[in-house]
């Protein structure tokens, strides 16, 4: 059995779920009815200034039967007394004492964040997250992503709070922001003991075609909201590898969120430097439940894959996460359709035709429904094995024999990289491209 | 006790012959549409007699568009709800599906396609209307499928319609011989008055052509005529009895059912006798009707049935026994029926024999024959020049259903020898592109 367990810049947690700071975590009641349930850590809901929210306050992007592909809210930090919020996490604590409770804070002043940190501290949390994320509501009061858009600002307060807090404290970074490197630098040169991200996404989830207001629907009128849910995955394990892979922040912990919701969405982060994953639109769609899955899968994937502890496949992908021009130019991959498996849907075929290369026909065998790759036009680009909707049926095989290896950058460097589109160098010379009048008769 | 008790009411009517293809709700309908691969080619297109862009009108009413889809539903068949409710689609668009190739559920195309039709029905949504007016007149002698669908197209293309119809409902077998858990008589009616009320097609009910004169008169009037005449009663078995009381037509048995409905009495013990699905219909209803012994008698093997597996089934389900490898020599009663004396048969060589001694005797209290329906011969002679084929169907070009006297054209039933609504719906729609093209030569 591997050991799950976590110490995560001195935060220490039974296993590396948490839940993010959101409204699963709004209440004592619910972060005890999650370490039931199986999650190590909770990062409280943001605790702050005062607020009032608003009726109706989430929005969601359907993908056809697929609910909540993505997500997005206009909720604000807690709309509770902090004096409550402090009492249950004390309350949790003595339950839980060996799970991980993470006072995510948002105030405006060095005074009020010395005064929530000590509050924090007197409760019994285990760290402090700073949420410099938030990209709705809060971020108009100078606060959350008015923040983290901000690298001086943010390294100040950063500086701030580590002169106070006596735990560890983790900044948590937004992604609407065009380098995360540079958020992600200040929280460190602040003093930062760890970075979290990603927060949520500016975003509108969708118009209502009869009020002509976006979603979510505030009396006739809508706002921007911060995205989240499955959708937004590729864009954190981007941010999650920017920062993992910077020379100055690698040795940094980094807790990583956006879109997960499975096992396999958690190896992932990880693969790429995470060493605990936050974990809220999936809970908000099935409940605290979910975390059974997402235990069992990382304990059989470290079993099969011999690790005992999660540190030792953190970062694990980082070094075969390189630059385009890295990679290896020699390499060729053609499609290969499995006619025991095809169903004849065609789909490749058409998408190849109309989508990509024009590298896939039609049989010519009468009745027959099973496309054929013309090799000789095939680039390799992956479209058809995408598109098909059976497992294993269209697969890339490799054609080259691994010998040789030419990268963009080694031709810069010896200078014969094509300079002209008629350069016999140039990639797309020489490929096959049907004859224009070739539509027509189609 | 049999399966189903005699039903004594309307509800316990329906009761019996709940809907094998009930309407889906929108969440059902949402679901399933969501599965849709959207195919190239799609193979649920090119099974389909009319062609329907199956993919398409399934993305349409995922995506919200009910109408569009019921427009690209009628568009391509103007029987478009009836279709969905009574093809056998799963020999059809249902049955090309290339989700069958992995084991995964088809798509049910038919619901999802009653799913849009439905809706555009019940709200009246008008989604066609009449051409302009052209001058020229065509007669349709028949209401069936063939001709209504005949009808709803020249009507688009500026044609004055007139439809001659015998019996007092159009659509045909759609109301009169379709089994009744395929769909109601008011989802047919209802239909053709939704056709009816865009299109404005004039059907004369009652109107029986049967002689020259009436069909001479008719040539004078109308620059073409379409024949969607179908099929005539049931043929005769030429065996002794056949004139004892409660020995009938499988199609006069249907036609009683689906117009009188709970009010048919259906005896305690029945013989059908045939073997394709009429007959296998005719079993099925006696049995929902309240029949203890219902017997399904055909002279060959169960494999050899012209029935679809799907529909004996059914039957089956529903408590009709089969009796195969049997030939009906005689059918016993005194003035009325009381059994049916069968001799068992076999495959010898490839043709069928009779077993010598192997005479015996099923008693019953009626007997349906389902031998297929004779043909319209001797009216079809009365017109000139028109020629049929050996097994009298009326001879037609296939590609614009023109016959060999070209003022008439031909459809349905009358010309396919008996098949699917959908076939005759795909043929009055070919033929009313031919009668548009030929006039317009």
């Amino acid at each position: 059995m591997p050991d799950l367990s976590i110490n995560f810049a001195g935060i220490k947690s039974p296993n590396p779920f948490w839940l993010a700071s959101a409204p699963p975590t709004n209440s004592g009641y619910q972060v005890m009815k999650a370490f039931e349930a199986g999650w190590g850590g909770a990062v409280w809901k943001t605790l702050g200034v005062p607020v009032i929210n608003v009726s109706s306050r989430y929005g969601s992007v359907n993908y056809r039967n697929t609910r909540m592909a993505g997500f997005n809210n206009i909720e604000l930090i807690t709309d509770r007394p902090l004096s409550d919020n402090l009492k249950e996490i004390e309350e949790v604590k003595k339950y839980f004492p060996d799970h991980a409770i993470i006072a995510s804070l948002m105030v405006e002043t060095k005074a009020e964040w010395e005064q929530i940190i000590r509050d924090v501290e007197n409760a019994g949390a285990d760290g402090i997250e700073l949420n410099f994320g938030c990209p709705h509501g809060m971020c108009e009061r100078g606060m959350g992503s008015a923040v983290g858009q901000e690298p001086e600002v943010l390294q100040t307060i950063v500086g701030w709070v580590m002169e106070t807090a006596k735990i560890p404290v983790i900044t948590k970074l937004t992604p609407n922001i065009s380098h995360i490197v540079d958020p992600g630098l200040a929280a460190v040169r602040g003093g930062s003991n760890a970075i979290s991200l990603i927060n949520t996404i500016k975003s509108i989830v969708g118009i209502d075609l009869d009020t002509y207001a976006p979603y979510p629907v505030v009396d006739g009128k809508g706002t921007n909201g911060g995205y989240c849910g499955p959708a937004v995955k590729p864009i954190a394990l981007e941010m999650v590898k920017e920062l993992a892979q910077h020379p100055e922040i690698q040795s940094t912990p980094i807790s990583g969120i956006g879109g997960i919701e499975t096992w396999r969405d958690a190896v992932e982060f990880m693969l790429l430097g995470a060493s605990s994953v936050q974990v809220c639109t999936a809970v908000m769609h099935y409940g605290f439940g979910i975390v059974r899955e997402m235990e069992s899968g990382l304990i059989d994937f470290m079993n099969q894959k011999g690790y005992e502890t999660i540190y030792d496949f953190v970062g694990k992908a980082l070094p075969n996460v390189t630059e385009w021009k890295h990679l290896n130019l020699k390499h060729k991959v053609v499609a290969k359709i499995d006619a025991t498996k095809c169903i004849g849907c065609e789909l490749c075929y058409i998408a190849c035709d109309d989508g990509a290369h024009q590298a896939i026909r039609l049989s010519e065998v009468g009745g027959s429904r099973i496309p054929e790759i013309i090799d000789e036009n095939c680039v390799g680009c992956n479209l058809c094995s995408l598109v098909c909707p059976v497992e294993e049926c269209i697969t890339m095989e490799q054609r080259d024999d691994g010998t040789e290896q030419v990268t963009w950058h080694e031709k810069t460097l010896a200078n014969t990289i094509p300079t002209t589109f008629d350069d016999d160098r140039a990639g797309g010379k020489g490929h096959f491209v049907p004859k224009v009048t070739d539509a027509l008769k189609k | 006790m049999a399966e189903y008790n005699k039903p004594t009411t309307e509800k316990e009517f329906e009761e019996n012959f709940a809907q094998k293809k009930p309407l889906m709700n929108t969440t059902e309908a949402f679901y399933e549409s969501s599965r849709c691969l959207f195919c190239y080619d799609a193979p649920c297109m090119n099974a389909c007699p009319t062609e329907i862009d199956v993919p398409l009108f399934i993305k349409q009413i995922n995506t919200g568009n009910t109408t569009g889809a019921a427009k690209t539903i009628f568009e391509s068949n103007w029987l478009g709800n009836a279709c969905g409710k009574v093809c056998p689609t799963s020999e059809l668009c249902e049955g090309a599906c290339v989700y069958d190739g992995q084991d995964v559920p088809v798509i049910q195309i038919g619901r999802l396609q009653n799913f849009a039709t439905d809706q555009a029905i019940k709200s009246g949504t008008p989604l066609f209307s009449p051409g302009a007016d052209n001058g020229k007149k065509v007669a349709i002698i028949g209401a069936g499928p063939a001709g209504i669908a005949c009808a709803c197209e020249l009507r688009t293309m500026g044609y004055t319609v007139d439809i001659y119809e015998a019996k007092d409902k159009p659509s045909g077998l759609t109301v009169y011989g379709v089994a009744p858990y395929k769909i109601t008589n008011k989802e047919v009616l209802d239909e053709m008055d939704y056709l009816q009320k865009q299109l404005q097609f004039n059907i004369h009910y009652n109107s029986n052509i049967s002689t020259s004169e009436q069909l001479k008169e008719l040539e004078e009037k109308y620059d073409a005529l379409f024949l969607g005449v179908g099929l005539g009663a049931t043929a005769t078995l030429n065996m002794p009895g056949e004139d004892k009381t409660n020995v009938v037509g499988a199609v006069e048995f249907i036609e009683e059912l689906r117009m009188k409905q709970h009010k048919v009495a259906v005896p305690e013990s029945v013989i059908i006798i045939g073997g394709g699905n009429t007959a296998v219909d005719a079993a099925s209803e006696s049995a929902r009707m309240g029949a203890e012994n219902v017997y399904l008698a055909y002279r060959r093997s169960k494999q050899e049935m012209g029935a679809y597996g799907f529909e004996y089934q059914l039957a089956k389900y529903a408590g009709v026994k089969g009796l195969f490898n049997v030939s009906p020599l005689e059918i016993v009663g005194e003035e009325k029926v009381s059994g049916v004396k069968f001799i068992r048969t076999q495959n010898k060589d490839g043709r069928l024999a009779q077993i010598e001694g192997s005479e015996f005797v099923v008693a019953c209290d009626m007997v349906i024959k389902a031998t297929g329906q004779a043909k319209q011969g001797s009216f079809l002679s009365l017109i000139d020049g028109l020629e049929i084929d050996g097994r009298k169907r009326i001879m037609v070009n296939s590609e614009n259903h023109q016959t060999t006297n070209p003022k008439y054209f031909a459809g349905g039933d009358a010309v396919n020898g008996g098949a699917e609504v959908v076939n005759g719906a795909a043929e009055g729609k070919l033929a009313a592109n031919g009668i548009d093209l030929w006039l317009n030569a």
